[in-house]
C-alpha cells in the first residue's frame, strides 16, 4: 500500500515535468510526434530505474563510508553518462530491434536533468533502496504519461492557425501550463 | 572585440533563456520570486565563467574524443564549489533552490557554451562570453521572476506594490503560471525581435 501511494504520488501528484520542472528539454524537444514520444518514454523508464539503483548503491556503499558525500554531483553525472553509453552498447549487441527503437533517444537522456535530479532527490528524501526504485519508476512513468499526452495535443495543434509570434515554443509552453493546471487537480489525492 | 556588442548578443540577440530556449528547467522552477531568479542566475554565471575559462585553457591538451566527459568533470567541480559555498553563506537561498543547484551541471547553456565557444576560442574571449551569457540568463530569470511575483503575490523583491487587500492571481506563483508566463514572454520577445529585423 505504501509503495502504491508512493508510485501514484510520483506519477500524478508530483508529476516530474508539470509540477517539479525536471526534464523540460526533452519534454519540449521530442513531443512533436506521438511515435517518438513513445520511444523516449520507454527509454526514460528504463534508464531512470537503472540509474537510480546504481547511484543509490554507490552513494551508500562508497561515498558515505569514505565521507566524501560532497563529490555526489560529480560522481552521479559521470556514472549516469557511463551507464547510458553502456546500455547503448549492450542493446546494440543483444537486441537489434530494441536498439533501433530506442537507440537515438539514449544519448539524449544523459542531458535529461530528470535522471540526475531523481538520483539526488531520493538521497535527500532518505528513501530505502526499494522505495527509491519504486519512486524512480513512478516518476519515469509520469514523465512518459505527460510526454504522450502533450505529443497528442501538439500533433493536433499543427492543424490550427496560431498567431505568428506564438508558434513553436510559446504555444507549447502555454499548453503545458494548462496541462499543469489540470494535474493540480490530483493534488488532494495523496496526503 | 567590442564589449557593447558582446553584451547585446548575450542579453538580447542570443539570450539563452528567451531566444535560444536553453536551461528551461531552472528557469521555470526557480522563477516564482525575483530574488530566487537572481540567486540562480548568479550561481549559474559563476559556473559558466569558471568552466569557460578552464576549458579554454585546456583546449590544446584536450583529446577530441573524450572532450565531453572532460567538460562535464570541469563543470561538476565548479557546481560543487557553488553548492558548498551557498550552503555555507546563503543557507536560506540554498534551501529554496534545493535540487536545482546540483542540476546546474546538466544545464544545457553551460555545456553548450563549452562546446560551441570555449573549446575554440582564447581565454579572454571565453571569459567575456561566460559573463555576457551569464548576464543574459540572469536577466531572463529575473524578468520572469518579477512578472510572476508581481502577478501572483503583488510584490517585487518582497516589496508589496499593490493594495493590502487587493486579490492577486495566485496561479502565477504555482507551477502552471511558470509555463504560461514564460510562454507569453517568449512570444513577446519573438514578436519584437522579428519587427526589428524586418
Amino acid at each position: 500500500m505504501e509503495y502504491l501511494s508512493l508510485i501514484i504520488g510520483a506519477v500524478l501528484v508530483n508529476n516530474v515535468v508539470l509540477v517539479q520542472f525536471l526534464g523540460i528539454c526533452p519534454f519540449l524537444g521530442v513531443s512533436t510526434k506521438v511515435q517518438t514520444a513513445m520511444g523516449m518514454a520507454i527509454a526514460v523508464v528504463f534508464v531512470m530505474a537503472l540509474a537510480t539503483t546504481v547511484t543509490f548503491l554507490l552513494h551508500y556503499n562508497v561515498l558515505v563510508p569514505l565521507k566524501i558525500e560532497f563529490l555526489q554531483t560529480l560522481l552521479f553525472i559521470l556514472v549516469i553518462a557511463a551507464l547510458v553509453q553502456m546500455v547503448e552498447l549492450i542493446l546494440k549487441k543483444v537486441s537489434q530491434p530494441l536498439y533501433q527503437a530506442l537507440g537515438v533517444y539514449l544519448p539524449l537522456i544523459t542531458t535529461n536533468c530528470a535522471i540526475l535530479g531523481i538520483a539526488v532527490l531520493v538521497i535527500r528524501k532518505n528513501f530505502t533502496l526499494l522505495q527509491s526504485v519504486a519512486y524512480a519508476v513512478g516518476i519515469a512513468v509520469g514523465f512518459g504519461f505527460a510526454l504522450l499526452l502533450f505529443a497528442g495535443i501538439r500533433e493536433r495543434m499543427e492543424l490550427y492557425d496560431i498567431p505568428e509570434a506564438m508558434k513553436g515554443a510559446p504555444i507549447a509552453l502555454v499548453t503545458a501550463g494548462l496541462m499543469s493546471l489540470a494535474f493540480m487537480g490530483f493534488a488532494g489525492m495523496i496526503k | 572585440m567590442n564589449l557593447f556588442k558582446e553584451l547585446y548578443r548575450g542579453l538580447i540577440k542570443e539570450n539563452p533563456t528567451l531566444v535560444l530556449l536553453l536551461g528551461m528547467c531552472p528557469t521555470l522552477a526557480v522563477s516564482n520570486q525575483a530574488i530566487n531568479g537572481i540567486g540562480m542566475g548568479i550561481a549559474a554565471t559563476f559556473v559558466l565563467v569558471g568552466s569557460n575559462v578552464v576549458i579554454s585553457l585546456l583546449k590544446n591538451v584536450t583529446p577530441d574524443k573524450v572532450r565531453i566527459p572532460i567538460f562535464i568533470v570541469v563543470i561538476a567541480c565548479f557546481v560543487t564549489i557553488v553548492d558548498l559555498s551557498m550552503n555555507a553563506y546563503t543557507p536560506d537561498l540554498h534551501a529554496t533552490l534545493g535540487i536545482f543547484i546540483p542540476l546546474i551541471v546538466v544545464n544545457c547553456i553551460i555545456l553548450g557554451r563549452a562546446e560551441a565557444y570555449a573549446s575554440k576560442n582564447g581565454v579572454l574571449a571565453s571569459l567575456v562570453d561566460g559573463i555576457v551569457m551569464g548576464i543574459g540568463f540572469t536577466c531572463g530569470l529575473t524578468v520572469l521572476g518579477c512578472i510572476r511575483e508581481l502577478l501572483g503575490n503583488g510584490s517585487i523583491f518582497g516589496h508589496r506594490l499593490v493594495a493590502e487587500n487587493a486579490s492577486t492571481i495566485l496561479v502565477f506563483i504555482l507551477p502552471p503560471g511558470a509555463f504560461i508566463a514564460l510562454g507569453y514572454l517568449i512570444a513577446v520577445v519573438n514578436r519584437s525581435l522579428k519587427k526589428k529585423t524586418s
